[in-house]
């Protein structure tokens, strides 16, 4: 079972978006999984009041964890091994994977179930496992569906959400012995529960991502509405989780504060089945559960974020996809044109930390600005504000002040910025600006036809036969 | 361990920002006052739960394992986990229900997860409490009755104390203090397994329970 390696998002994110935009099936997938979210989380939020005070509150919760993140790091770290459970720090992802590796060559393991993780999307996992010959089962349904089909997920919550239950139905048919095409629900489901179930009783290792991790107790908080999850951190004899260095929170409570927005930002759902508080291994008393508990905490471009007290915003997210539900290309383009593991609003300014935006700047660009991200975040992250950061970050001069992370200045053009720059010196000086815009209001037959991009559908920029300041002089008269 | 000096010396020379003091919790507490009436708090835990798919029903400190016997034969149970060493687990196989046969969890898990996987029809566990704005069970798993009788059994029966509601997650943390004296493994657990992963579509039983029912305990021997 192979997935696409992770492809970097400068390239062709323009090709496939337009491939995206034109495929029919795919628009209508994505319309009435958006429609369907949007008005289930409205559902959720009736309360304006509420709302509102849950969101500073999980911002301020948020904010609070980054400000004083490499200390409740550390705590996390000492409860965590109070409690039997090993740390690991990981820079990179080929790092983190080998984290993972030495793990299972130190136990001989060869079968993994895994839990839903975009951390372990993130690192690609599954292909350090695989070309180690070991075998690693994605567990959630939508996981399960999506490395069954040889792709990857197209929403950070609902994997297979570009996928018609018909789809579904062949590839079922097509991929396991023994199955007869069906597009009953309920039947697909019970297919997937029997052959994942064998696969639960004989795994070796469990993976599994982490929503939050509590600094104050050395709890991993875990939430889904399977069990799949709660399969893969209990009856494997070890226990791998992996998250981001951001996932951190304080207290205790403050995970209920923040559970209250996530599934009803997420899914719209009040509450998940499952919330799984996993505070150490198996006990010398107890019959079940892991006898070895690991944390991965990955770092991966977060630090330069966080080094940037405007883009630290960024890792406040809990991951809920409450952006791209609501984002206007999303809607359209689907999750896997975007090319990166975390896809719309959020993917666009996550990714340049990861990835370098040489590599993501085009993410930064596929925005209207229209805001709507910004007004469903639960943690208030100004998604917007950053996204303008990154364009100007993407379009700087490599070396200027305004050149700040990996891959600045990717995005930079020649023609355009000379054209900035001509208007900026022109703009700045009133003789220059006054003589500059009498030429052009007069030379205006001379405006090329052609204006790239602008003109692929719309009229052409054409100065005005009078100036701003000759109407208004006229007027005076 | 180069590792994590990198990381956390990258994130220690970082610009400080503006003060992030520890959030207040206080207005959004006082926003979720306690429900005045244990009546209400049970109406309204009994609703969410049911909504969620979940079966309750009433019962008292004696006849609850009466009311198993009979709820898991008609559903067709023959087989059922319990914990033999806790407290109701113990009245439970006092009780020799008749048609089902009790299995105890009494080792560990290697030495028979086929059987568990495989030959276990239904379980019963007690909860610590509940949640009646989510209508949620909490479950503290623990020797007794270990991590994976909540998971595994495509039933799952569930003994609740009906004077043990709390309005919210926070609400229970707080009066049942979690944060002095976490177990290894706490879960809140809200209605059957469940997935949406195919088309938006609902379907129950995913990966745990099909079907997740409560047995309300009242005290007294009291009906709602």
């Amino acid at each position: 079972m192979s997935q696409p390696v992770h492809f970097h998002a400068a390239a062709d994110f323009a090709d496939r978006s337009l491939a995206a935009v034109n495929d029919a099936g795919l628009r209508r997938n994505f319309r009435s999984a958006m429609d369907y979210l949007q008005t289930k989380r409205r559902a959720q939020f009736t309360d304006d009041g509420e709302l509102e005070l849950l969101r500073d509150l999980g911002q301020a919760i948020r904010r609070h964890a980054l400000a004083n993140l490499p200390d409740l790091l550390e705590q996390l770290e000492a409860r965590l091994t109070a409690n039997g459970v090993v740390v690991h720090w990981a820079e990179t992802p080929a790092a983190a994977n080998a984290v993972v590796l030495e793990i299972a060559a130190r136990t001989d393991a060869k079968r993994f179930v895994k839990g839903k993780s975009m951390v372990s999307e993130e690192v690609g996992l599954n292909h350090a496992l695989e070309a180690a010959g070991i075998e690693a089962l994605e567990t959630d349904m939508g996981e399960y569906i999506v490395q069954l089909a040889g792709e990857a997920p197209s929403h950070i919550i609902m994997p297979a959400i570009h996928k018609t239950r018909q789809q579904i139905g062949e590839l079922f048919a097509a991929r396991l012995p023994g199955v007869a095409y069906t597009e009953n629900v309920d039947a697909l489901i019970s297919i997937g529960r029997e052959v994942l179930r064998r696969k639960f009783a004989e795994a070796d290792i469990g993976i599994s991502g982490v929503n939050f991790a509590v600094a104050e107790t050395g709890t991993l908080f875990l939430v889904e509405n399977e069990g799949n999850g709660r399969m893969c951190t209990t009856v494997p004899r070890i226990h791998i989780a992996i998250t981001g260095i951001e996932k951190v929170v304080a207290k205790l409570e403050h995970v209920a504060a923040l559970n209250s927005l996530l599934p009803r930002s997420a899914t719209g759902q009040a509450v998940e089945t499952y919330q799984n508080f996993i505070t150490g291994p198996r006990q010398a008393d107890e019959l079940d559960g892991p006898d070895e508990v690991h944390l991965i905490l990955l770092d991966n471009g977060r630090s330069q974020a966080y080094a940037d007290l405007q883009l630290r915003a960024t890792l406040q997210c809990i991951r809920c996809g409450a952006c791209m539900n609501h984002c206007p290309v999303y809607a359209r383009i689907g999750g896997h044109a975007y090319g990166t593991t975390y896809p719309g609003p959020i993917g666009a300014i996550i990714s340049p930390h990861l990835l370098g935006l040489d590599a993501a700047y085009p993410l930064v660009f596929a925005s209207t600005l229209c805001h709507a991200c910004v007004e469903v975040c639960p943690v208030r992250i100004p998604i917007t504000d950053i996204l303008i950061r990154l364009r100007n970050e993407a379009q700087a001069r490599p070396g200027s002040a305004d050149a700040t992370l990996r891959g600045s200045g990717a995005g930079r053009k020649t023609l355009v910025s000379t054209i900035w720059r001509a208007w900026s010196l022109v703009y700045s000086r009133l003789r220059l600006y006054r003589l500059t815009s009498w030429f052009m209001s007069r030379g205006r037959a001379l405006s090329p036809i052609e204006q790239g991009a602008w003109t692929r559908s719309r009229t052409p920029l054409v100065p005005a036969p009078k100036r701003l300041r000759d109407l208004i002089k006229e007027r005076g008269k | 361990m180069s590792a994590r000096k990198n990381i956390l010396g990258r994130l220690r020379r970082a610009p400080v920002g503006d003060p992030a003091p520890l959030p207040e919790l206080a207005a959004w507490r006082a926003s979720r006052p306690p429900i005045a009436d244990a009546a209400s708090a049970l109406a309204l835990f009994r609703a969410n739960i049911e909504a969620a798919h979940a079966e309750v029903h009433d019962t008292t400190a004696q006849d609850w394992p009466a009311l198993l016997a009979r709820l898991a034969a008609a559903k067709g149970v023959h087989t059922l986990l319990f914990g033999p060493t806790s407290l109701h687990g113990a009245q439970l196989a006092a009780s020799k229900p008749a048609g089902v046969q009790l299995v105890p969890y009494d080792r560990p898990v290697e030495k028979w997860r086929d059987q568990l996987f495989d030959e276990i029809d239904a379980s019963i566990t007690g909860a610590v409490s509940a949640i009646a704005d989510t209508g949620s069970l909490i479950l503290w798993p623990d020797a007794n009755e270990p991590r994976l009788m909540s998971l595994v059994p495509a039933i799952h029966f569930v003994l609740l104390d009906a004077q043990r509601i709390h309005i919210d997650l926070h609400a229970a943390m707080s009066a049942e203090a979690w944060a002095t004296r976490m177990p290894t493994n706490a879960l809140v657990i809200s209605g059957p397994s469940k997935t949406a992963d195919i088309q938006q579509t609902l379907a129950y039983g995913a990966h745990g329970p099909r079907e997740l029912i409560v047995l309300l305990r009242h005290a007294n021997g009291g009906q709602p």
